[in-house]
C-alpha cells in the first residue's frame, strides 16, 4: 500500500509535469464555449485555439528535461515524447492557420466552432500517445485522436466524397481497434499487467509464453500499422486523404503519423527491449524466436514499394500525396527496423523535415484548389506559370519529398540510410534507393503539369493574399534551409532519442 | 591568396551564377510590350556580363595556375583552396560524429575542367539569343545549371560534391522538358531519372565512405590507412570494395554516357534547346568521367586494376557502337543532324574512358586533353547544327545541300569542327587521339587496334554529312523569300552574334592543334602524380594494413 502523502506527493508532481496536456485540453473547452457565445464569428474559436498552442509551446518549453512518468506509469514525460509533442504541436498549429485560409472549409455558411474544437482534441490524443506508457492509456489515446479525426474527415459532409471517407475511416479504425483491444487483452492475460515496464519485466523473466505473445504483439502492432498506414494496413488512406478536407488530410499525414510511430517505437522498445543487456536498446532479445526485425524490414519493403508504384498511376494529387505518404511512412519504417539510437535519431529527423515539406505541398494543393476547384492533375497544366512563386515552392517540396539536395528531404533520407547501412541492411538500403528513384517519376508528373506543360498558352495570373504567400514562405523557406544547414536538428535529434525505460 | 571580400577565387567562381540567377530572378518581366523588350535583353546581358566575369576569373585562375604542384591525395598539392566548416558536430554518440567541409580545391584534373566550364557556359549563353520565350526562367536555370556543374569540378569534400552533382539535375529537366523539342517531356525525365538512378548509388557508396574514414573529406578517403578496420570497405580485394566500385563507375557511367547507359543522351540531346545541347555535351558528360578521375581511381585502385580490362572494354564499346550509331544516321531513323552528333559524343567519349583504363600518363594526360577538346569541339558542333536549325526549322540530314556557297564563312568555321571532330592532324582532336591511342596501345593492343575504326567511321559519318549539306547542288526550297510556313528558308550567313559564340572555340581548336602543351602543361605534374598514385603508391600505403 502507499502511504496517502506520497500518493499525494506523486499526484502532485504528476500534475505539474501534465500542463502542457491540461492547456490543450482546457483550450479545447475554452474553443467549444467561445463558439456557443459569439456565434457569429466563425474564426474565434481557431484564434482560440492558437492562443491555446502557444500556451502549450510555453510550458512545453519550461518543463524542462524530465525523463520520468507520471500517474502511476501511465503516461511517460521523457525527451522521446517531448520531441514528438513539438511536432505535433507546430503540424497543428500550421493547420489551423491553413483552415484560416481554406475556402472549402468557409463555403455553404458552415459553422467552424466544432471543426476548431476538435483538432484541440485530436492534438489532445496524439499528445497522450507521444507518452503513453500503458496499453489502456495506448487505447484511450488512439480513440481520443481516431474519433476526433473521423468527424474531421467527413466536415465537408454535403460532399460525397468526404462522408464516404469519413465512414470508411470509422469502419477501418473500429476494426483496427478492436483488433488491438483484443491483442491488449492477450497480452494482459499473459502478463498480469497493462503496464508496459511491468509487461517487459515479465516477459523478461519468462513469464509469458511466446506463442501468444507473438499474437498479442502482431495484433497491437497491426493497430498501430493503421494509424500509420503501412501496408497491408493501409486500405483507407487514399480514400480517406481524397474525401477530407485539404487540411485534415495535412494534419492526418503528418501529426497522425508522427504519433503513431511515437507509439510504436515506444512499445516495442518499452516492452520487447532486454534493457539489461550489455548492448542495450539495440537488441530485441526477448523475442528470439522470430526475427522481428525482418518482419518489419519486410513490412517497411512492401510499404514503400506499393506507395510508390501506386502512386504512379494516381491522377489526382491529393490521392498522389496520399500515396507518396504511404511510402514514406514505408522509409520510416526503416528507422525502426534498425531500432537503434541513431536509426530513432533519423526517425526524428525525418519527421521535422516531413512536416515542413508535406505540409508544405498539402497548403499548395489547397491554395490552387481555393481558385481553380480542382485537384486534377490535368488542371494544373501550366500552373506554375499563373502563379510563379506557388510553383516554384510546390517544386521545392516536391523534390524536398523526393530527397533531392540541397532539400530537407534530403537530409531526412541521408540520415535513415546512414542508419541502415551502418546496421548493415545494405539490401534494404539498396531498395530504399530505388524506390527514390521510382517516386521521382510521379514527383515531376507533378512538376511536368505545372511547368512543362502548357508554356505556350496566355496565362491568367493568380492573385493570392499576401498572408498566405508569407504562411507559404514558413514552410518553404525551412525546407530549403535545413537542407544547407541541419546542425540544430541534428543536434535536437540526438538529445531526444532517450525513452523512459523504468528502474 | 588573391582574395575578394575575403572570399577565394574558387568560391567566387562558383557562386558567380548564383549571384546572377538571384539578379534575374528580382529584374521583372515587364507589363506592356516595351517594358518586355526591355526586360529580355536585360536577362540576356545579365547572363553573359555574368559568364563572362566567371571566364575573366577562369583565365585568371588559369594564368596563376602554379604548374609544379600535383594535387590529388596530397592535401598541400591543391591550389586557389577554400575550407572552412560547414556542419560540424562532436560528441554525438549516436550518429556519429558530423563533420562536413565546405572544401573547394583543383589541381591539374579540375583546372582545364573549370576553364571549359567557363568557356562553353559564356559561349553558349551567345547561342541562347536563339531561345525566345520564358526567358526570365530560361536563364535563371541556365545559371543554376552553370553554378552546379562548376561546383562539381572544384568540390573535393563528397557530400559537396554530390549536393553539387544533384543541384544540376533540376535545372537540366526544366531546360529540357521547358524549352525543348516535342518530345521534350520524354527526353527531360529519361534524363532526370537516368541520371538520378546513378547518383542514388553513389549515395550509398559515399556513405559506406563516410563510415570507413569518419569524414567526407575526399583526400582522406584516399587513404586505406585512415579506414576504420570494422569498415566493409576496409582491405584491399575485397568484394565489398569491388561492389563499391561497380556501384560508383555505373553512376558515372550513366553521366559519361558508356554503352550500355547511353540512350538517354541522343533523347536529350535531340530535345534540347541548342545552347543547352552544347552544354550538356560540353560540360555535362565530362562529370562523368572527372568522378572516376577524382573518386574511383584514387579511392578504389584495387577495383580499378581488378576490372581495368572490362573498362577498357567499355570504352571500345562505346568508340566503335557510338560511330556505327552515327553513321547509322545517314541511312536509317529520321536522319536527324544532331542525333549524329549526339551518337558521336559517344564514341569520343570512349576515348577517354579508354585512355584512362591504360593506366598510364600518356593515356591519363589524352584522356584529360580529350575531355577538353571534345567539349570544344562538340560545342561547336552543336552550335553548328544551331544555326542551321534557326533558319530552316529542320534537322533532317537530307534536307540540305550547297550551304558553302550561300553560307561561306559558316562553312568555314564548320569545317574546322568537323575536321577536329575526325581527328585531322594540326587541330586539337588529333592530339589528344592520338595520346590516348598511345598510351592504350602499351597496355592493350588489340583494342585499340579495335577501338581505331572509330575513327575511320568517324571520319566516314563526318565526311559524309559534310558532303550532304554543305556541298552539292541547292535544294529548290532554299530560294525565294524567307517563309517557314511555306518550308521558304533564309540561307543568310552568320550574324555577329554567332560569329561571336563560334569563333573563340574555333581558335581553341587550332591553338592548341599546334601547341597541346598549353592544355597539357597544367596537367603533367597531378596525372603524373594519380598515375603514380594508382599503380604503386596506393599499394604501398594498403601493405601497411
Amino acid at each position: 500500500m502507499i502511504p496517502i502523502e506520497q500518493f499525494l506527493i506523486e499526484l502532485k508532481k504528476s500534475i505539474i509535469l501534465f500542463q502542457p496536456e491540461t492547456a490543450l485540453v482546457v483550450t479545447f473547452l475554452v474553443a467549444l464555449i467561445v463558439d456557443l457565445i459569439f456565434r457569429k464569428s466563425k474564426n474565434v474559436s481557431g484564434i482560440i485555439l492558437l492562443i491555446g498552442f502557444i500556451v502549450t509551446g510555453i510550458l512545453l518549453c519550461t518543463a524542462g528535461n524530465q525523463n520520468s512518468v507520471v500517474f502511476s506509469k501511465m503516461l511517460a514525460v521523457d525527451p522521446f515524447a517531448k520531441f514528438f509533442k513539438w511536432v505535433i504541436l507546430i503540424s497543428s498549429f500550421i493547420v489551423v492557420l491553413m483552415s484560416f485560409l481554406s475556402k472549402e472549409l468557409y463555403e455553404k455558411d458552415r459553422r467552424l466552432g466544432e471543426y476548431f474544437s476538435l483538432i484541440a482534441g485530436m492534438t489532445f490524443g496524439m499528445f497522450l500517445l507521444a507518452g503513453a506508457s500503458n496499453l489502456i492509456m495506448i487505447y484511450l489515446a488512439i480513440e481520443t485522436m481516431s474519433i476526433s479525426s473521423y468527424i474531421l474527415t467527413g466536415f465537408t459532409k454535403e460532399i460525397k466524397r468526404a462522408s464516404e471517407a469519413s465512414l470508411k475511416y470509422v469502419i477501418f479504425g473500429a476494426v483496427s481497434s478492436g483488433l488491438m483491444l483484443y491483442g491488449i487483452s492477450i497480452l494482459f492475460g499473459l502478463t498480469g499487467s497493462l503496464n508496459l515496464y511491468d509487461i517487459n519485466y515479465a516477459i523478461a523473466h519468462g513469464k509469458a509464453e511466446m506463442f501468444p505473445l507473438l499474437i498479442s504483439g502482431i495484433m497491437i502492432i497491426a493497430g498501430i500499422g493503421y494509424k500509420i498506414s503501412a501496408v497491408p494496413f493501409h486500405f483507407w488512406t487514399p480514400d480517406v486523404y481524397e474525401g477530407a478536407p485539404v487540411t485534415i488530410t495535412a494534419l492526418l499525414s503528418v501529426a497522425s503519423k508522427a504519433a503513431g510511430f511515437a507509439i510504436l517505437i515506444r512499445f516495442i522498445k518499452v516492452a520487447f527491449f532486454d534493457h539489461t543487456s550489455p548492448v542495450a536498446g539495440e537488441t530485441w532479445t526477448l523475442l528470439s524466436t522470430i526475427d522481428w526485425k525482418y518482419i518489419i524490414a519486410i513490412l517497411s519493403v512492401l510499404t514503400m514499394t506499393f506507395g510508390n508504384l501506386v502512386a504512379i498511376w494516381q491522377t489526382n494529387v491529393k490521392r498522389l500525396l496520399a500515396y507518396s505518404s504511404i511510402a514514406h511512412a514505408g522509409y520510416l519504417l526503416m528507422g525502426v527496423v534498425v531500432m537503434t539510437d541513431a536509426g530513432v535519431a533519423a526517425i526524428l529527423i525525418y519527421f521535422v523535415v516531413y512536416m515542413f515539406m508535406n505540409l508544405g505541398a498539402f497548403y499548395v494543393v489547397m491554395l490552387f484548389a481555393n481558385k481553380i476547384g480542382s485537384e486534377e492533375l490535368d488542371d494544373y497544366t501550366g500552373i506554375g506559370y499563373r502563379s510563379p512563386v506557388l510553383g516554384v515552392c510546390m517544386v521545392l517540396f516536391l523534390i524536398s519529398l523526393t530527397g533531392l539536395p540541397p532539400t530537407a528531404g534530403f537530409i531526412g533520407k541521408w540520415y535513415l540510410f546512414i542508419a541502415v547501412l551502418n546496421s548493415n541492411y545494405i539490401w534494404l538500403a539498396v531498395v530504399g534507393v530505388l524506390n527514390s528513384v521510382v517516386s521521382l517519376f510521379y514527383y515531376a508528373k507533378v512538376i511536368r503539369n505545372m511547368f512543362l506543360r502548357g508554356v505556350d498558352q496566355e496565362h491568367e495570373p493568380m492573385a493570392f493574399s499576401p498572408m498566405s504567400i508569407i504562411m507559404l514562405l514558413l514552410l518553404a523557406i525551412p525546407t530549403l534551409v535545413l537542407g544547407i544547414w541541419y546542425g540544430p536538428i541534428l543536434h535536437w535529434a540526438n538529445k531526444s532519442v532517450g525513452l523512459f525505460l523504468g528502474n | 591568396m588573391f582574395q575578394i571580400f575575403g572570399i577565394g577565387p574558387l568560391t567566387w567562381i562558383t557562386f558567380l551564377p548564383l549571384l546572377g540567377m538571384i539578379l534575374i530572378l528580382l529584374i521583372p518581366s515587364g507589363k506592356d510590350e516595351r517594358s518586355k523588350d526591355v526586360s529580355k535583353s536585360l536577362f540576356r546581358w545579365v547572363t553573359i556580363i555574368f559568364t563572362f566575369l566567371q571566364l575573366l576569373l577562369a583565365i585568371w585562375i588559369y594564368a596563376n595556375y602554379n604548374y609544379y604542384l600535383a594535387g590529388i591525395n596530397d592535401p598541400n598539392g591543391f591550389q586557389f583552396v577554400d575550407k572552412f566548416k560547414w556542419i560540424y558536430l562532436y560528441g554525438l554518440p549516436l550518429l556519429g560524429n558530423v563533420s562536413v567541409d565546405y572544401f573547394v580545391g583543383i589541381d591539374g584534373i579540375s583546372a582545364p575542367m573549370v576553364l571549359l566550364t567557363a568557356i562553353v557556359c559564356f559561349v553558349a549563353s551567345f547561342s541562347s539569343f536563339s531561345v525566345t520565350k520564358a526567358l526570365k526562367g530560361y536563364f535563371a536555370m541556365y545559371l543554376l545549371l552553370d553554378a552546379g556543374m562548376m561546383g562539381v569540378f572544384v568540390a573535393l569534400d563528397f557530400f559537396l560534391f554530390y549536393v553539387f552533382w544533384e543541384l544540376m539535375l533540376l535545372p537540366m529537366y526544366f531546360l529540357i522538358g521547358i524549352w525543348g523539342g516535342p518530345r521534350k517531356e520524354y527526353a527531360a525525365i529519361k534524363f532526370f531519372l537516368y541520371t538520378l538512378f546513378g547518383s542514388v548509388f553513389m549515395l550509398l557508396v559515399m556513405i559506406a565512405l563516410f563510415f570507413a574514414v569518419g569524414s567526407f573529406n575526399m583526400l582522406d578517403m584516399m587513404d586505406p590507412t585512415k579506414y576504420n578496420p570494422n569498415s566493409i570497405l576496409f582491405g584491399v580485394d575485397t568484394t565489398w570494395r569491388y561492389i563499391a566500385f561497380m556501384a560508383l563507375f555505373v553512376g558515372f557511367a550513366i553521366k559519361i554516357p558508356s554503352v550500355p547507359f547511353h540512350t538517354w543522351l541522343p533523347d536529350a540531346h535531340v530535345e534540347a534547346p541548342t545552347p543547352i545541347s552544347v552544354i550538356l555535351a560540353g560540360v555535362l558528360l565530362k562529370m562523368g568521367t572527372y568522378g572516376l578521375m577524382r573518386i574511383s581511381w584514387p579511392m578504389f585502385p584495387d577495383a580499378v586494376k581488378h576490372f581495368q580490362w572490362f573498362i577498357a572494354l567499355v570504352g571500345v564499346v562505346s568508340i566503335v557502337y557510338g560511330a556505327l550509331c552515327a553513321l547509322g544516321q545517314h541511312r536509317v531513323g529520321k536522319r536527324d543532324f544532331k542525333k549524329l552528333i549526339a551518337y558521336s559524343s559517344v564514341s569520343h567519349m570512349g576515348f577517354v574512358v579508354l585512355g584512362m583504363a591504360a593506366l598510364n600518363t600518356t593515356g591519363m594526360e589524352g584522356a584529360i586533353l580529350q575531355m577538353f577538346n571534345h567539349g570544344t569541339i562538340t560545342s561547336m558542333l552543336f552550335m553548328v547544327v544551331g544555326v542551321l536549325y534557326d533558319r530552316s526549322h529542320t534537322r533532317g540530314l537530307d534536307d540540305f545541300g550547297g550551304m558553302a556557297n550561300k553560307m561561306p564563312i559558316y562553312t568555314g568555321l564548320m569545317t574546322i569542327s568537323f575536321m577536329a571532330a575526325i581527328g585531322l592532324p594540326g587541330l586539337s582532336g588529333f592530339v589528344s587521339e592520338i595520346l590516348v591511342f598511345l598510351g592504350a596501345f602499351q597496355t592493350y593492343p588489340t583494342l585499340t587496334i579495335i577501338s581505331a575504326t572509330g575513327i575511320v567511321l568517324g571520319a566516314a559519318y563526318m565526311l559524309w554529312t559534310l558532303q550532304k549539306v554543305f556541298f552539292g547542288q541547292v535544294p529548290d526550297r532554299w530560294a525565294g523569300p524567307w517563309d517557314p510556313t511555306h518550308k521558304k528558308y533564309k540561307t543568310d550567313d552568320l550574324n555577329l552574334v554567332e560569329l561571336v559564340a563560334l569563333a573563340p572555340l574555333a581558335l581553341i581548336i587550332i591553338y592548341l592543334g599546334i601547341h597541346p602543351n598549353a592544355m597539357l602543361g597544367i596537367m603533367e605534374k597531378s596525372v603524373n602524380h594519380l598515375i603514380q598514385f594508382v599503380n604503386t603508391g596506393w599499394w604501398t600505403m594498403a601493405a601497411g594494413l
